[in-house]
């Protein structure tokens, strides 16, 4: 019974509907987490929608065959209209996901939310412990807070989902990571090592672990899986690693505009969270409707396909399983998204990623080293 | 066996099944993940309703099938697989 039917195309041979939607409420948020995947130039970013506009982004987006939608940010905590959207998404059809920091939220706030029908919430820690995880997040008090709405959360009667970003100050802290997740009753736990995107990819040096610290935290997770399964736990441990130690790329967000469609603060559509940093024109749902911009817009067309691949990517056998990675990677590493992406042995500009590996091998810097999210960092660095 | 079958199965929470037009099937969808179900898994997930037990359950479906003859293996093998997927519970 696990095979599953083809999929059908959507309205265009070859392109099939979007089935996730991410909808970036905000970029404001009160953390300052130095590996945040919301560009650096975020302040500078223009009006938010309104609730009417994100309404209609819902619709469209469900008529389409949205099915899975996400609410992330920033934190959507800070938009006032949240449990309206909420409420708008789930008589539409779609599975809600709420992405949160945990901070804003409240009793309150977690049952309110069931009752407009949120399915899901997932709240992210920095650490294991509050001094790290305070340090990381750049906040004073988030710890206690996060802990009393990930119980706030499951006594509600709402799956736990905890995610943990990993990096090089809190990766000798697995152990301690799942034992909390553990105690705490969590059904789902994300341990996502950083991608570097973003402010990751500024703070690169500061965050990435290094190889052995990398297969240590995997024998962990392996062992601690054996654990739960001598237990019975029912407690699924999603383990994340960077794709910076892969020798072939991935294929990013399952193929450029095949099932992901983001829609920024502004109301930019992307064919994922980070593209906004690439030098394409993104199409705004305040100009054009969703269907024509998943479909017809030069943006979301700009990588289908594979006839956009140089060498080696073109003649690859296996082109059509990685998709040439990552575009993202690619313009950050090469200064041209068209390249394969350097994490491919391949690429001509593998030797990027090498030098990152070994870097993180030698990096000694503290926490205190790293670049802050936060409204004041993004202006100065896009000072120019 | 026979426990199973006087056992009630349910989705776990968090879980939710329904079909979808876009994608011609129905669907199961669960935090950040959703499972294109085929037609057979679609129609046991259906009659899943957290009251009735397995054997109601395989009595509805063959109901449903006339044709297919006796379904209770075949919805027993799917239900033991659904529940270490964890998708389902079983009280």
């Amino acid at each position: 019974m696990n095979d599953h039917p083809p999929m059908p195309g959507g309205d265009r041979p070859g392109i099939g509907p979007p089935l996730w939607l991410l909808a970036e409420l905000t970029y404001r948020c009160p953390l300052q987490c130095p590996y945040c995947s919301n560009p650096l130039d975020f302040a500078q970013t223009a009006q938010e929608l309104s609730t009417a506009e994100w309404a209609r982004v819902l619709r469209q987006g469900r008529q389409m065959g949205a099915a899975q939608l996400g609410f992330s940010g920033g934190e959507p905590l800070v938009r006032q209209d949240l449990p309206e959207l909420i409420a708008e998404a789930r008589q539409l059809g779609y599975y809600t996901n709420l992405i949160t920091s945990g901070l804003g939220l409240t009793e309150a706030k977690v049952c309110a939310f069931r009752d407009a029908g949120l399915d899901h919430i997932q709240v992210s820690f920095q650490a294991s412990d509050p001094e790290l995880n305070n340090a990381v997040a750049g906040s004073r008090k988030a710890f206690e807070h996060k802990l009393a709405m990930a119980r706030a959360v499951k006594d509600a009667g709402y799956p736990m989902v905890l995610n943990f970003v990993i990096h090089r100050h809190n990766i000798h802290q697995m152990n301690d990571i799942m034992a909390l997740c553990e105690r705490l009753g969590a059904d789902y736990v994300e341990l996502a090592t950083c991608q570097y995107y973003g402010w990751a990819f500024e703070n690169r040096e500061g965050l990435m672990p290094s190889r052995a610290q990398l297969e240590k935290a995997e024998t962990e997770v392996n062992a601690y899986r054996q654990h739960l399964a001598a237990v019975g736990a029912a407690m699924k441990l999603i383990f994340v690693t960077p794709d910076y130690y892969e020798e072939r790329p991935k294929a990013c967000m399952n193929g450029w505009g095949s099932l992901f469609l983001t829609v920024a603060p502004d109301g930019t559509a992307l064919p994922c969270h980070s593209a906004r940093l690439l030098p394409i024109d993104f199409p705004n749902v305040r100009d054009t409707d969703l269907h024509s911009i998943w479909y017809d817009s030069p943006g979301f067309n700009h990588y289908r396909g594979d006839s956009w691949m140089p060498e080696p990517c073109r003649s690859w056998d296996e082109k059509g399983k990685d998709l040439g990675g990552c575009r993202c990677q690619a313009y950050l590493l090469t200064g041209n998204a068209d390249n394969a992406d350097p994490v491919c042995g391949k690429s001509p500009h593998h030797d990027r990623i090498l030098a990152a590996r070994t870097a993180a091998e030698h990096a000694t810097a503290g926490i205190d080293g790293l670049i802050y999210r936060n409204a004041d960092n993004s202006k100065l660095l896009f000072r120019g | 066996m026979t426990d199973r079958l006087a056992s009630v199965p349910r989705l776990r929470p968090g879980f939710r099944f329904q079909w979808e037009p876009a994608q011609n099937a129905h669907v199961l969808l669960y935090p950040e993940g959703m499972v294109r179900l085929n037609e057979s898994a679609g129609a046991v997930l259906k009659e899943i309703d957290g009251e009735r037990t397995v054997a109601a359950i395989v009595a509805v479906l063959e109901q449903q099938f006339p044709d297919a003859g006796s379904l209770q293996t075949d919805v027993s093998d799917f239900l033991s697989d659904a529940e270490q997927k964890q998708w389902i519970l079983f009280t």
